[in-house]
């Protein structure tokens, strides 16, 4: 099915309707609401893919006294930068999205993890806040959200991670199973959703789950928002239909003279012109071969780029920004930074790539987070896609 | 009762005695005295009635909490992919020019440190800097040196 994808105007539409959606839903079952968005196809926008909808609804049938709701605003991948602006243009739309998951799993905490780079927001979030709280007692909503700050680490974009810290402790990621709608944080039931799925949860109640179901192709429902830039005569942020050509998306961002883009940041995928045409942006990676999930990070780099250059940045951050807690992730990362270089001085011939290749996939087989498991994403796909950028 | 000891029990005050108060009481610590040393270390574990190594570990684990002493100002420029490629070598060389310092260190009157750091999170407006914790963005060298400008101007008429 040939569908005409575009441009869209939903998440940063400026609509104030916090109170009567919080009013028809607190009408309806819980049941109704829950299938509702199953049925919407809303799936996690932070990367995973995980869908919305069986994640509220796995935590409403946890039992347990306290249960948590946490809008995960540590958004560090590398050129997404999407959750600061919905943070800072329509917060509303996030924090009702946390009302009425609180309301349906039977929560009365919640906590928004800012990460420390947008402390600059705090203020203005914690004045929304307060409106929202007077709402809620209006409303006779028993919920408080609390912002909880970040220090500075990637890795507690990891939902596990992200509850270590929060209760004090190094962010290290814990062994899964057990998940987090029943062992979250402080070990009790946790719904924890990224910042543009809760506001996603808004249009949904507000249009229906068929209006947001018309949007995006097979898997991949709805709108996602994307963080355009690089080399691009157009960088920001961008609301666009899921299902996208890479080629259509070069064809309206690109320079004229694009030679990958980089799909999903640093733990994405790298994709060469050659590709475009039959990559698609969405989820099922996997099962369709050509398409791509991403948290909304789109890096266009032109022809005057290296990309020997890009993959070293990309490594440095890794070697920075794994948590160090286990062996294949921690020593993995800093052996493919030494590798490339390696290869690049000629102190290694050009064959040492693919022993590089194999110990990236090695790390995606045994590494404990999907830190150590996607550093092969961008690994093997510029490497592949670029060998004599390597070498030469 | 020393400064630290006094800091350290208004937080812990403020926000509670529980494991989930470590992180917020450390960055409290930080926004207070820009670092963390060990005497305050030391002081946490007693108000929070845990180890000090426990606190030493989370301490020393985010790239935003700091263990050694660092400048009223702590410059961080974003080194990621996108800033480095719209010009962040030159932000930085214009930062070491005009505070005199190399990437790392702190100036003599202890105002300014300068560090890099990863993605700020402004990859569209890039290069890209926060300053404590007011971020920075479409660098240029120009700008940097008046945005530096005019932090020591406040410095001075502080005094």
């Amino acid at each position: 099915m040939k569908k005409n994808l575009q441009r869209l105007d939903l998440i940063f539409k400026n609509e104030h309707d916090t109170e009567a959606i919080l009013r028809k839903t607190l009408d309806r079952s819980h049941d109704e609401v829950i299938n509702d968005l199953i049925s919407s196809g809303l799936k996690g926008r932070g990367g995973a893919g995980f869908p919305t909808g069986l994640k509220w609804k796995l935590a409403a049938e946890a039992q347990a006294e306290q249960k948590y709701v946490i809008c995960n605003a540590d958004e560090g991948e590398p050129g997404t930068f999407k959750d600061r602006e919905i943070l800072s243009s329509v917060p509303h739309k996030v924090l009702t999205g946390m009302a009425v998951c609180a309301n349906i799993i039977g929560s009365t905490k919640g906590f928004i993890y800012l990460r420390s780079e947008y402390k600059f927001l705090k203020p203005q979030l914690l004045s929304v806040i307060d409106e929202f709280h007077k709402l809620l007692e209006v409303l006779n909503i028993n919920f408080k959200v609390d912002i909880f700050m970040g220090s500075g680490a990637y890795i507690c974009g990891e939902e596990s991670a992200l509850f270590e810290s929060m209760e004090g402790k190094r962010g290290e990621p814990r062994n899964k199973p057990p998940f987090p709608t029943d062992f979250g944080y402080m070990g009790e039931p946790t719904v924890i959703n990224n910042v543009e799925t809760l506001a996603h949860t808004y249009s949904i109640l507000k249009y229906g789950a068929d209006k947001f179901k018309d949007l995006g192709i097979q898997d991949s429902r709805g709108s996602k928002v994307f963080s355009v830039s690089g080399d691009t005569p157009n960088p920001g942020i961008y609301e666009l239909e899921f299902g996208m050509s890479l080629q259509k998306f070069v064809d309206d961002f690109g320079d004229g003279d694009s030679k990958a883009v980089q799909v999903g940041g640093a733990s994405g995928f790298c994709v060469p012109r050659k590709k475009f045409v039959k990559t698609v942006i969405g989820y099922q990676g996997k099962l369709r071969g050509t398409s791509l999930p991403t948290g909304g990070s789109m890096m266009i780099f032109n022809s005057s780029r290296s990309m020997y250059n890009v993959l070293h940045n990309y490594l440095d951050f890794f070697v920075e920004e794994s948590c160090g807690q286990c062996t294949p992730c921690r020593v993995g990362t800093q052996q493919l930074l030494l590798g490339i270089q390696a290869v690049k001085k000629g102190e290694q011939p050009s064959s040492y790539l693919d022993k590089l290749l194999v110990l990236a996939e090695a790390m995606r087989v045994t590494s404990k987070c999907g830190l150590g498991q996607s550093v092969a994403n961008s690994f093997s796909s510029i490497v592949e896609n670029f060998k004599e950028e390597m070498i030469y | 009762m020393t400064e630290v000891k006094l800091l350290v029990k208004g937080l812990a005050d403020q926000h509670g005695r529980t494991m989930e108060s470590l992180l917020p009481i450390l960055q409290g610590i930080v926004h207070q005295q820009q670092h963390i040393s060990e005497d305050a270390m030391v002081e946490v574990a007693r108000e929070l009635d845990i180890s000090a190594a426990q606190v030493y570990g989370t301490a020393t684990f985010y790239s935003f909490l700091h263990t050694k002493p660092l400048g009223k100002y702590v410059i961080r420029v974003c080194k990621t992919i996108t800033c480095m490629m719209h010009g962040k070598n030159q932000v930085i060389q214009e930062l070491e020019t005009v505070l005199k310092v190399k990437l790392g260190e702190t100036t003599h009157d202890g105002k300014f440190t300068l560090l890099e750091t990863n993605c700020l999170g402004q990859c569209h407006k890039g290069p890209a800097m926060l300053i404590n914790d007011e971020p920075y963005t479409e660098l240029t060298p120009e700008k940097v040196r008046s945005i530096i400008m005019k932090y020591k101007q406040q410095e001075i008429s502080a005094n």
